[in-house]
C-alpha cells in the first residue's frame, strides 16, 4: 500500500517503513541506542533524499527513546545528575560538530571523511564491546563470578578536582571526563548525523564503569532530549521533517522499542553487549564494503538543496 | 489623434508580424490538447499518466502520412550535483564533480520513429530535438555553459537520469490513430516535483519544422499533503514543536498499551 510522503516529495509502501521503524526500534530499546546510525543509512537505502532522512530520524527515535525512556525512569535506572551533566557537554559538543561540517564540505571530501569516521569508530566501538563481552561469557561459563567492578584500577582521569558522586551509577567521579565525554558525543553525532547512543553506552560502561543498564537507561534520556532538539532545529531551519515519514516511522518505532527493552532486560548484560558489537561490526562492514567495491555506476546524482 | 494613430500603426505592425511568422507554417496547422491540466498529488499518488492529443490540419491534402510528430515535456527545472567515483589507495571515492543548473527534473522526449531518423543532426540540434540535443548548462568555475555531447557527465548525467525514469526517451511514444490525429501517453513519476510542464508538440516533414505548438499542466498536492507541504515552510518553528510533541505522544501511547 503506498502513502505519499509531502515533504520527501515521493511515494512509498507504507509496510515497509513500518517494518522498518519497528526491526529499527526492536533494536533501539534492546541497546538503548536510538538506531540512527542503522536508520538513516537503510532510508537513504529505499531511497529517501539524505537530507530528509537525516531531519526525520530524529523524530523516530524521540518517539521510540521516550517509551523507553518512560519505562526505565519508572525503575529509577536513569542517572539525571549525571545524564544532564552529559547533555550539557552534547549540547556544546553538537554545535562545534555543525561549524567542522561546513568546514568539511567546503573541502568537498565531506563524504570521504563521513565513511573511514564511521569505519574506525564502529570497528573500534563494535570489536571492543564484542572482544570484552566474549571474555565475560566465558568467565560466566566457567563459573568464576563476573568482576563488576576493579578495585585498584583506576584511570588517570580518576586524580581530576571537581568530582562527584553519581548514585544511580554508583560512581565517584570528577565532571570534567564527563563533560568531555558529552562534547565528544555531541560532536561525532553531529558530523555523522547519528544520535550517539552507540558510542555513549560504551563509553559510560568502559571509561567510567557505570552499570550496563544504567548506561543503557541514561543514554535513552539523553537521545530523547537531543532528538526532540534535533527534530524542532532541522524543521525551523531546513524544513526537511517530513511529518507523514516520521509518525509511520514512529509506529512502528513505538511498538519495537517496547519488546526490545523487555527483551533487553530478559537477556544478561554481556550478551546484551555481544550482540550489540556484532551488530556496530556489522554496519561497519557494510560502509567498508562500499569503500572497497568498484561500483556498478561510477556517477551519482543528487539534486541541489532548493533555494530558501 | 497621434495616439490613437500610434495604436493604429502599431495594431498593422503586429498583424503584420503575425501574418509574416505564420506564413511558412501556413499550409499546416497543428491543434493539441492534454487529457487533464492539473495533475493532483494526495495521499495515495503513485504518478500519473497523461494523454497528448493533437490533429494535424492539412490545407494541400499532400503530405498526408509523411508526417513526423516529436512531443517534449519539460518538468519544473531544477540544479543536480554529478559526482564521479574514482579508486584512491584501494578505495572507491568521489573524485570529482559537476553541477548541472536548472536543467528539467523531468524530461520526455516522445516520437513517432527514432529522432535520428527525423533530420539531419544539425537540424536536430537546432531545434532541440531529442534528450541528447537539450541543453544542460553545467556551472563551469563562474561561467554558466553546455559542454560537447559525448562530454562524460554529461552522458552520465542523462544515462543515471533514464534510468531513473525521470528522463525519457520513447521513439514509439506517438502512435497515429489517423493519418491527422495522433496521440502520445506521458507517464510521471511519483517522484515528480510540484509545478508547471510544459508540453511542446513539433510538426516535421523532410527535415523542417512545419508547425509548433505549445501546451502545458500542473502538478498540485492538495488536502492533507498541501498543508503539511504548507505549514512546514510557513510555521516551521509551530510545525517543528508538533512533530516533536507528536512523538512524546506516540511513545507515551505505546507504553500505555504495553503495561503489563
Amino acid at each position: 500500500m503506498p502513502i505519499y510522503l509531502p515533504i520527501a516529495d515521493l511515494p512509498i509502501n507504507i509496510f515497509l517503513i513500518l517494518g522498518l521503524g519497528a526491526a529499527v526500534g526492536f533494536i533501539s530499546g534492546m541497546f538503548g541506542v536510538g538506531g540512527g546510525f542503522l536508520m538513516t543509512p537503510l532510508l537513504i537505502l529505499i531511497g529517501i533524499p539524505p537530507a530528509i532522512a537525516v531531519s526525520t530520524v530524529p523524530t523516530h527515535m524521540a518517539a521510540s527513546s521516550f517509551s523507553g525512556t518512560l519505562s526505565y525512569w519508572q525503575k529509577k535506572l536513569v542517572d539525571q545528575s549525571l545524564a544532564f551533566i552529559l547533555l550539557g557537554g552534547s549540547l556544546v559538543g553538537t554545535w562545534l560538530g555543525v561549524w567542522f561540517f561546513s568546514v568539511l564540505r567546503r573541502m568537498g571530501q565531506l563524504d570521504l571523511f563521513i565513511a573511514i569516521a564511521y569505519i574506525v569508530l564502529l570497528s573500534g566501538v563494535g570489536a571492543m564491546l564484542s572482544f570484552e563481552s566474549i571474555r565475560a561469557i566465558i568467565r560466566s561459563w566457567r563459573g568464576t563470578p563476573p568482576v563488576l567492578r576493579r578495585p585498584g584500577t583506576h584511570a588517570w582521569f580518576h586524580g581530576l578536582p571537581l568530582k562527584l558522586r553519581f548514585r544511580q551509577s554508583r560512581i565517584y567521579v570528577s565532571a570534567i571526563p564527563v563533560v568531555v565525554i558529552g562534547l565528544a558525543i555531541g560532536f561525532l553525532g553531529a558530523i555523522l548525523g547519528v544520535g550517539g547512543g552507540f558510542l555513549l553506552v560504551p563509553a559510560l560502561i568502559y571509561l567510567l564503569r557505570v552499570p550496563t543498564t544504567v548506561a543503557v537507561a541514561s543514554s535513552m534520556f539523553i537521545t530523547l532530549m537531543t532528538m526532540l532538539l534535533a527534530t524542532v532545529l532541522q524543521a525551523a531551519q531546513n524544513h526537511t521533517v517530513d511529518a507523514v515519514l516520521g509518525l509511520t516511522l514512529m509506529v512502528g518505532g513505538v511498538i519495537g522499542a517496547q519488546f526490545g527493552s523487555r527483551a533487553g532486560q530478559a537477556i544478561r548484560a554481556e550478551q546484551l553487549r555481544f550482540l550489540l558489537g556484532l551488530l556496530i561490526l556489522g554496519v561497519a562492514a557494510r560502509v567498508a564494503s562500499d569503500l572497497i567495491h568498484a561500483p556498478v555506476e561510477l556517477f551519482s546524482i543528487i539534486p541541489v538543496e532548493r533555494l530558501r | 489623434m497621434n495616439r490613437a494613430f500610434a495604436k493604429i500603426l502599431a495594431a498593422a505592425a503586429f498583424a503584420g508580424l503575425v501574418l509574416f511568422a505564420a506564413a511558412p507554417a501556413s499550409a499546416q496547422k497543428l491543434v493539441t490538447s492534454v487529457s487533464t491540466h492539473r495533475v493532483l498529488v494526495n495521499s495515495s499518488f503513485t504518478g500519473a499518466e497523461l494523454v497528448v492529443f493533437g490533429t494535424i490540419e492539412d490545407a494541400a491534402n499532400a503530405q498526408i502520412g509523411k508526417y513526423d510528430v516529436v512531443v517534449t515535456v519539460r518538468g519544473p527545472t531544477r540544479s543536480y550535483i554529478t559526482r564521479q567515483k574514482g579508486r584512491v589507495v584501494g578505495l572507491w571515492v568521489n573524485t570529482s564533480s559537476r553541477e548541472f543548473t536548472r536543467v528539467p527534473s523531468y524530461l520526455a522526449v516522445l516520437s513517432n520513429r527514432p529522432i535520428r531518423e527525423l533530420g539531419e543532426p544539425d537540424f536536430l540540434r537546432r531545434n532541440r530535438i531529442g534528450l541528447t540535443n537539450h541543453v544542460f548548462a553545467q556551472q563551469i568555475g563562474s561561467d554558466v555553459a553546455d559542454v560537447t555531447p559525448n562530454d562524460p557527465f554529461r552522458a552520465a548525467f542523462l544515462r543515471v537520469r533514464e534510468a531513473e525514469g525521470a528522463y525519457i526517451s520513447d521513439p514509439s511514444g506517438v502512435t497515429f490513430v489517423t493519418p491527422r490525429l495522433f496521440r502520445a501517453t506521458v507517464q510521471i513519476l511519483g517522484t515528480a516535483l510540484t509545478g508547471d510542464y510544459e508540453v511542446e508538440t513539433l510538426l516535421i516533414s523532410n527535415g523542417t519544422v512545419l508547425a509548433k505548438q505549445q501546451t502545458a499542466f500542473e502538478v498540485v498536492k492538495t488536502g492533507f499533503e498541501a498543508f503539511v507541504a504548507v505549514e512546514s515552510r510557513r510555521h516551521a518553528l509551530y510545525y517543528g514543536i508538533t512533530v516533536a510533541i507528536l512523538a512524546i505522544v506516540a511513545g507515551f501511547i505505546a507504553s500505555l498499551l504495553f503495561r503489563r
